[in-house]
Parts: structure tokens; sequence; C-alpha cells
């Protein structure tokens, strides 16, 4: 009997350490079986952020190195270099990405790096307890704007996939959310396209995973997803913003 | 060997690196190092190398921690503000014990200083600018031709060691032109798929290992961590000896004994044949390893022949706390320097240690 469902080799058979509701965990799940049903697992090399998936080699069943805060692309850069017919990640918070690390993610898309960025957007950074992040959304309230994102004062939220989708050299960019069964299935499409712009060699590829973080939000996990449904996605419209013809 | 050649400083620096296997090149613009980008631009591609020109330092030193974790022989270069940037990955580095060799052609500072040569970096690469506790073995040449040397060595040095290898010069040695003579080309890996062998714990992809490779700097737990950083330093306590490299010249019977390295080492040299020929017995310790730094040459002077012992820098006084260190007070020590990207002229060395020996007699 064939089974209908079975865990990745992709994930080792431990426990995460991410919290009930975290979006980390179903995001490492889909990249793994993709590069899993590749066949890729053995040449796939990953660099992890800091934030709470710095430890992510601990639960992907690949070559891994952590990062510098906000360095990850960078980093990725060159391995590739190195290895050129590898597949080479990054994976970075919007902590990481968006805030300290824009510089390397905006050039290693201008010089069109055939790497690809798993982008974690839950707009907030979640390792350091909550503070605002360039993401956070005006209204919502974090440790360092208890009162809510103002525009005023922070101006306002920053659209990653948009903006990089201006570059030249980021040949593949598209926006994911993790908040229902139907999204969970559009996020590994758009995973495994990424992987193949980078297999064809065509440029830089960037997929943003809109996730929950229930712990910093103050919310219970189901009221988490609720919530990305209701102010996140209208405010980062989910869709392919930049996509190589005939893809 | 090959013939001697007359070339600039800059460009010795890479031909060196090239020959002793750097097979990647990362670097940013900056004054008085933009030869070295500019060199390897079109020499890197030609001779079956990558170039790299970087967003900026950090980009820099980032892109080579992923060369080095991948396994590639990676050469990076910059001048002092540059190498600020570049501490956070320099600590980092150090951590995950990942190899790059480092340039600094140093300048003046601080802040933007001034583009004229200076020592004025020795605390920021003997000391570490990063965060943590590290080291970093650091080669101050002092000619073209132990610069070559150095360079050509060190992508060996940083992979024997798994750990940053910075050779420091100055505006004046990257500038000025020598002969030198080229040492053979060596191939440290024959290609990609070579990596596995020549360094086993390298990013290559788990196919084919009985494990996979993970390269980490985090450790959540403090017992970890504690585990982790007395194996660095273990490392660097055995490595001490291999790497500690100094020069003396004339040191037994000097009544001055000079410290002095870099640029300053070879205005030096001359001031002890003028402080000679006057009948002042004067002599020198050249460290050529900065960190570590030679000891057993201020060990072997003896309080009752060297009157004093002069600490000569192209900044405030940074060497002479190592210089005061090695001696623990058996015999004075003072300073001669300039700053600024200001180098002094051998008569006012002679003039200045003529006065002190007057004032320590």
């Amino acid at each position: 009997m064939k089974p209908v469902y079975e865990p990745t080799i992709g994930m080792l058979p431990v426990d995460t350490s991410y919290c009930p509701g975290c979006g980390h965990g179903i995001a490492h799940k889909l990249i793994m079986e993709c590069i899993t049903e590749k066949g890729r697992l053995g040449d796939t090399i990953g660099v992890s952020p800091i934030g709470c998936s710095v430890v992510a080699h601990e639960f992907m069943n690949i070559e891994m190195c952590e990062s510098a805060h906000g360095r990850a692309s960078a980093v990725a850069t060159g391995i590739k270099r190195v290895h050129p017919n590898h597949l080479v990640f990054s994976y970075q918070g919007d902590g990481d990405m968006a805030s300290i690390g824009v510089t390397e993610i905006v050039h290693a898309a201008i010089r069109g790096e055939k790497i690809t960025t798993f982008f974690i957007n839950n707009a907030i950074f979640g390792m350091t307890g909550g503070q605002m992040a360039p993401t956070t959304l005006i209204g919502q309230k974090a440790t360092t704007c208890i009162d809510g994102r103002k525009k005023e004062v922070n101006g306002m939220p920053i659209q990653m996939s948009e903006m990089l989708a201006t570059i030249e050299g980021a040949v593949y960019i598209e926006r994911v959310a993790l908040n229902t069964p139907g999204n969970v299935r559009k996020a590994k499409k758009a995973v495994m396209k990424a992987l193949e712009v980078q297999e064809k060699g065509l440029g830089f590829s960037l997929v943003e995973f809109i996730s929950s973080c229930p712990t910093n939000w103050g919310l219970s996990p189901i009221d988490a997803l609720k919530w990305v449904g209701d102010n996140m996605i209208p405010y980062y419209p989910l869709g392919v913003f930049r996509s190589p013809e005939g893809m | 060997m090959t013939e001697k050649v007359l070339m600039k400083g800059n460009e010795a620096f890479c031909e060196a690196a090239i020959r002793g296997g750097c097979r990647f090149y990362v670097g940013y613009p900056i004054t008085p190092q933009s030869e070295i980008p500019e060199f390897m631009s079109h020499e890197m591609p030609k001779r079956g190398g990558t170039f790299i020109q970087a967003e900026s330092e950090l980009g820099s030193i980032n892109i080579a921690y992923g060369i080095g974790c991948a396994g590639g022989n990676v050469f990076v270069s910059s001048a002092s503000p540059g190498i600020a940037l570049m501490q956070e990955g320099l600590s980092f580095l150090c951590s995950a014990e990942v190899p790059v060799v480092l340039l600094n052609v140093s300048r003046s500072g601080p802040g933007i200083g001034g583009i004229q040569p200076a020592q004025a970096d020795y605390n920021q690469v003997t000391r570490g600018g990063g965060n943590g506790d590290y080291k970093i073995p650091v080669l101050a040449p002092s000619t073209m031709q132990e610069a070559v040397n150095i360079i050509y060595e060190s992508f060996e040095t940083a992979d024997k060691l798994r750990n940053p290898v910075i050779i420091l010069a100055d505006g004046m040695m990257g500038q000025m032109m020598e002969p030198v003579t080229l040492p053979e080309p060596k191939q440290l890996y024959k290609d990609e798929a070579d990596i596995p062998n020549y360094k086993p714990w390298a990013l290559t992809g788990s196919k084919g290992k009985s494990h996979r490779n993970v390269i980490k700097s985090y450790r959540a737990l403090p017992e970890d961590l504690e585990v982790h950083v007395n194996h660095l330093f273990e490392k660097y306590r055995k490595a001490e000896k291999d790497l500690v490299r100094y020069e003396t010249i004339n040191t037994k019977d000097a009544e001055i004994v000079f410290v002095a390295f870099g640029t300053m080492a070879r205005i030096v040299s001359e001031v002890i044949e003028v402080l000679n020929a006057e009948g002042i017995k004067a002599g020198m310790i050249r460290p050529i390893s900065l960190w570590p730094f030679p000891k057993a040459p201020f060990d072997e002077l003896s309080p009752d022949k060297t009157k004093v012992v002069i600490s000569t820098e192209l900044n405030m006084g940074q060497m002479i706390f190592d210089v005061q260190l090695s001696l623990n007070g058996r015999i004075p020590v003072r300073l001669i320097n300039r700053v600024g990207g200001i180098v002094p002229t051998t008569d006012e060395i002679v003039e200045r240690a003529k006065k002190i020996l007057g004032e320590i007699k």
C-alpha cells in the first residue's frame, strides 16, 4: 500500500524549537520537501540568519552555515561562486533582511546572483522579543512602539517584494502566505519555481512568506492566522511580482 | 624561482596572492589600495579565478566568509576604515573557524583621517575591533619581497589554522616600487570537486559524506560556548610558536634598542647605521608577527648593556604596550612617533634618540 503522506527526509526527525503557531516550521518543511523532490539534498547549501531561525540547520537535513545579522545573502553569494552547480539559498526573517540586511539583499539582486532567498515576514522582531520591524504594520503594537506604529514617527512598512521586483537581476519574486491550507499549497509551488529559476541559472530569486508570530503578537495561533488574513495580506498582497517569460 | 621584476607594491601583493593559491578575490575601492581590486578585476578571470566587487566592506567580508565556508581560498583587501567595517565579520570568521587572507594597506586615522601612511591600525588588527575573545595572526612585512613571501604563504597558514590571517602593510608599501622575485604558482586544490579532499570540513553538499557539515557561531548554552572559546584559545596557543616571527639587528651590545615594524623598520635600519657611525651602539627588534608578538628577543636584552628601548611608531604609541609587557619594567621604554600620515626622516629619529639617551643617562 502506498502511503498518502510521509514526513520528508529533508527535515531531520527532531522537534523544532519554534513556538506553537509559528510559520518557520511550515516554511522549513515546504523548502525541504521541494529540495528532496528535486533529489538535491546532497548538493544544496543553506545559510541561516540571525533570529529564531539561526538554528534552522538543526532541522534541515542539508549542509548549512550561520551568518551574521543581515548578511545571509552576501554569504550565500560567496558559497554559490565556489559551487555554481549547487543549489544555494539564504533563509532570512524580516528583521534580518528588511532592516539590517537591506544593502546585502539589494546588491545580491543587482548582481543577479544565482541564489534563492526565502524571506519570512512576520512583521516583528521575534527572537529579541517583539520589537518593531521595518515591516510592522501601521497601528500594530510592538515593544518599541507600545501605542502602535505611527506613520509620522516610523514611516510606512517596507514592501520588500515590490521593491526588489524593480531590480533587473531579480528575475523571480513571489509573495505567498502560510495562513490557510490553500495558501500553503501555493507557497510550495512558489518555492519550486524559485529553485527552478536558480537551476536554470536565470538570476536571483526570492519567495516572501507572510508568516505569523503568535507569541510576540500576543494572539493565539488560530487568531494569529486570522490576523494574517485580515491585516497583513491587505498590505502585503500575494502574487508574482516578477517572473521570467514562460515560467 | 623566476627572475627579478620591478613591481608596484599593490600589484606585487596581488601577484603573490594569486601564486599562493588564491582563487577568489573580494574587495571594495578605498585609498590607498584601489589598485588591488583594479588589478584583480582583470587578472583573476585570466588566471582561472573569480573577482567580486562587493557593495561595501561588510559585503566583502561576508561574501569572503561564504567563499571560505564553501572551501574556496579567498583574498580580501581594504584600508583602515574599511577594516573597521569588517570587524563584525572577522569576529564571526574566528568563531566559525573559517579561513580568509586579509590585506590591510593602512592609512592614517581616526575617522576618515587621511590617505597617507600610518601604523595607527596596530590596535585594530592585533587586539581585534570585533566582539568577543579571538585572535588573528598579523604579519607586517617591511620589504616588498617579504610581503610577497608572506602573502604567498598565508593561504596555507589560514587553512591550517582555520582562521583569518591579516597582512598589515601601509600606504607607503602599497604605492612604492621595489624589485621582487616572484615565487612559482601553486595550487592548493585542483578544482571544485577536489575541495572535500583538501578541506573535509567545508560546505560542499552532504552527497557522499558520512555526516553533513554545519558551520556555526551561535551557542545557546553557556557551557557549550565556554568549551568552544577554550578550544579556540587552545588552538591559538599551540599555533603561537609556529606563527611568531621577528628579526633582530645588533641588539646584543646595543645601548639603544629600537622596536619598529613595516615602513618604520626601513627608516630605523638607517638610523642604526648613523648612530653606530657616531659611536652610539644601536640595534633593532623588528617584529614581523604583531600577533603573536615576539617576546623572546626582549628576554635576551640585558639592562647592563641596553639603557633604553624605543618603540618607533607611526601612531600615538600602540605597539609600545606590547614592548612594555615584554620587558616587564626591566629596561626603560620610550616612544618616538609621528602621526597624521607624516613619516619621520632618519635625521629626526637620530636626534630624538640621542636626546632620549642623554635624559636616561
